[in-house]
């Protein structure tokens, strides 16, 4: 499958600080890759430099062959690549319904279409579709800033997801999610991302939605990639154990190997 | 179909129309205070743009001094029409406003605030020192004539009260329709999540500046209307940080929940202060400063609030 985002060699710095450094990745059409690393380790930092927000000190971006260094990030968002928060970024004065209605107007209109009216009924069905896609129809008329966590970071993605993009970067979706909602958020946003045949990057802490998940991993540590492999293979990685999972989560997960359901597009 | 035609748009309609039948019942000085209403409430309608959008400007005397300075000199250099002189006005804050715009879209919070101040003191020290144009004195304006027709002092009062009422009407409704459109909304986009909309693929600055650009429009009208209306631009008159000032005062009196309380919180400002002015003519600053005080504490959305409290208990 053709590379849908190639990395050449992309470093960057803050003063005499280096958060990233030698980082060269392809990523090909609906891959799932996962972003592992402790922090500082300069995830965020990829994420940031690929999507617009920050610029890199050094090397190369492409997106579908083309190159979008230097880009401002709603022109890399025009181009196809979406991205969500750590921390979800919503309107958060405004209901569910009208968060979604503004991410629709915005990806669907361009020059004086934007003087359209936003509320119609055509676009008013797609925002509905879009909420039960990611199951949060019944939250549709609720202030956002007043949404379960869970249920704002599903928003988030949901919104980011309006533009239909070609990769989506997510940025620990399930941070602040309790471990008992964990796997159904990450099923319905994964089950979504997989029926848009959305490529897919993302962040993440927690190893078991790593292995559940991702195909391929991506293990960062003082900025650097030091492994780019197969789940399985990455995870067992003696360089990955030592500076980015540690070692008591295999010990942990030892009696449970092979049980998990493993990833795959 | 997406119906253009609003309860917002009727309703609004329906209050110039039968606003401008009682017109004809009252008083040459009512009109008077009115049309002057009208020019203050077209500025405060481009403050709300900039409200809704989480921005105040401190400084919205700039673009009524410029609409009226650009309707004094057309009337000079080109063309004695009331309807030539409010597009110059508007032309000219409009373009003031997009000028300035690419500066002001970076900036939120006190800095907007106060670089619009600052500009329109910049402004104000141009014309108070500049001789060409009138220096603190200003400049008159003659009565205008509409489509070539000239009208005697009252008639042009009358004429001036209708064209104030028509485009107020006009621009509520524009409003109104901007603010439903997807640009529009990007009022809620900016305040609340400049990174959301920049994700989402639109310019939060961009979308700053087409807010700044259509209060500047307002802004001009605004003062173009008021030249006409009152006969002469002076610097102290229209370009004072105290004129802005006002302009405020009238966006918190009305509120910013609907387009039209914009124009009833200009009517209320202009009533309050006549008032204030005939019966206290001493301390009438006083009295507004307390209404000012009363309307933050007990109407924070200003006297729109008591039509949306009416409407929610009705609903109920």
């Amino acid at each position: 499958m053709s590379a849908v985002l190639a990395v050449r060699d992309l470093a960057k710095n803050f003063g005499a600080v280096t958060a990233a450094a030698n980082i060269n990745v392809e990523i090909a059409e609906q891959e799932v890759v996962g972003v592992i690393g402790a922090n500082g380790a300069g995830k965020t930092t990829f994420v940031n430099m690929v999507t617009g927000y920050l610029p890199p000190s050094a090397g190369e971006i492409d997106f579908l062959g083309r190159s979008i260094l230097g880009l401002r990030p709603r022109a890399i968002t025009r181009l196809g690549i979406s991205r969500s928060f750590q921390v979800a970024q919503v309107f958060a004065s405004e209901t569910v319904f009208d968060n979604m209605l503004i991410a629709f107007g915005v990806a669907e209109m361009r020059g004086p279409g934007l003087l359209r009216i936003l509320h119609t009924e055509s676009r008013a069905r797609r925002v509905a579709e879009q909420l039960e896609r990611y199951r949060i129809s019944e939250y549709r008329d609720v202030i956002a800033s007043s949404l379960p966590q869970g249920v704002r970071k599903l928003l988030d993605i949901a919104m980011a997801m309006v533009s239909k993009p070609r990769l989506i970067m997510l940025d620990e979706p399930t941070s602040g999610i309790s471990i008992e909602e964990k796997f159904d958020i990450m099923d319905i946003i994964m089950g979504a991302l997989r029926e848009a045949r959305t490529t897919v990057l993302f962040i993440e802490h927690d190893m078991e939605i790593v292995e559940r998940y991702v195909s391929r991993v991506l293990a960062f540590y003082q900025g650097e990639i030091i492994c780019d492999a197969p789940t399985a293979e990455a995870l067992k990685d003696p360089k990955v154990k030592e500076f980015v999972i540690g070692k008591e989560y295999h010990r942990g997960r030892a009696g449970d190997e092979g049980k998990g359901e493993k990833a795959g597009a | 179909m997406t119906r253009l035609i609003d309860r917002t748009v009727i309703g609004l309609t329906a209050a110039a129309v039968l606003f401008g039948l009682l017109a004809l019942l009252l008083p040459d000085w009512v009109r008077f205070i009115a049309t002057q209403s009208f020019a203050r409430g077209a500025v405060a309608l481009g403050l709300l743009v900039l409200w809704r959008t989480g921005l105040v400007s401190f400084g919205h005397a700039l673009f009524f001094a410029i609409g009226a300075y650009a309707a004094a000199f057309v009337q000079r250099a080109l063309v004695n029409d009331a309807f030539v002189m409010t597009l110059a006005g508007m032309l000219g804050g409009g373009l003031m406003a997009f000028a300035l715009g690419f500066l002001l879209c970076r900036y939120r919070g006190i800095f907007f605030a106060l670089l619009n101040m600052a500009f329109s003191m910049v402004l104000w020290g141009l014309l108070a020192k500049n001789e060409a144009l009138g220096s603190t004195d200003g400049m008159g304006v003659a009565s205008p004539e509409f489509f070539g027709v000239e009208l005697d002092g009252g008639a042009t009062h009358l004429a001036l009260f209708y064209f104030a009422l028509s485009s107020a009407l006009v621009f509520a409704i524009g409003v109104h329709l901007y603010l439903r459109s997807t640009l529009g909304s990007m009022s809620t986009a900016v305040r609340e999540n400049e990174i959301r909309l920049e994700y989402l693929g639109y310019s939060a600055a961009r979308a700053v500046h087409v807010k700044y650009v259509i209060s500047g429009v307002l802004g001009g009208f605004g003062g173009a209307l008021m030249a006409m209306v009152v006969g002469q631009v002076d610097p102290d008159s229209m370009a004072y940080w105290t004129i802005s000032g006002e302009f405020v005062f009238i966006a918190i009196l009305g509120g910013t929940g609907n387009v039209g309380a914009t124009f009833i919180g200009a009517l209320a400002f202009e009533a309050i202060r006549s008032a204030a002015f005939q019966w206290a003519p001493t301390v009438w600053q006083l009295i507004m400063g307390g209404t000012l005080l009363a309307i933050i504490m007990f109407l924070p959305n200003g006297l729109w609030s008591m039509v949306a409290r009416l409407r929610e208990r009705r609903a109920s």
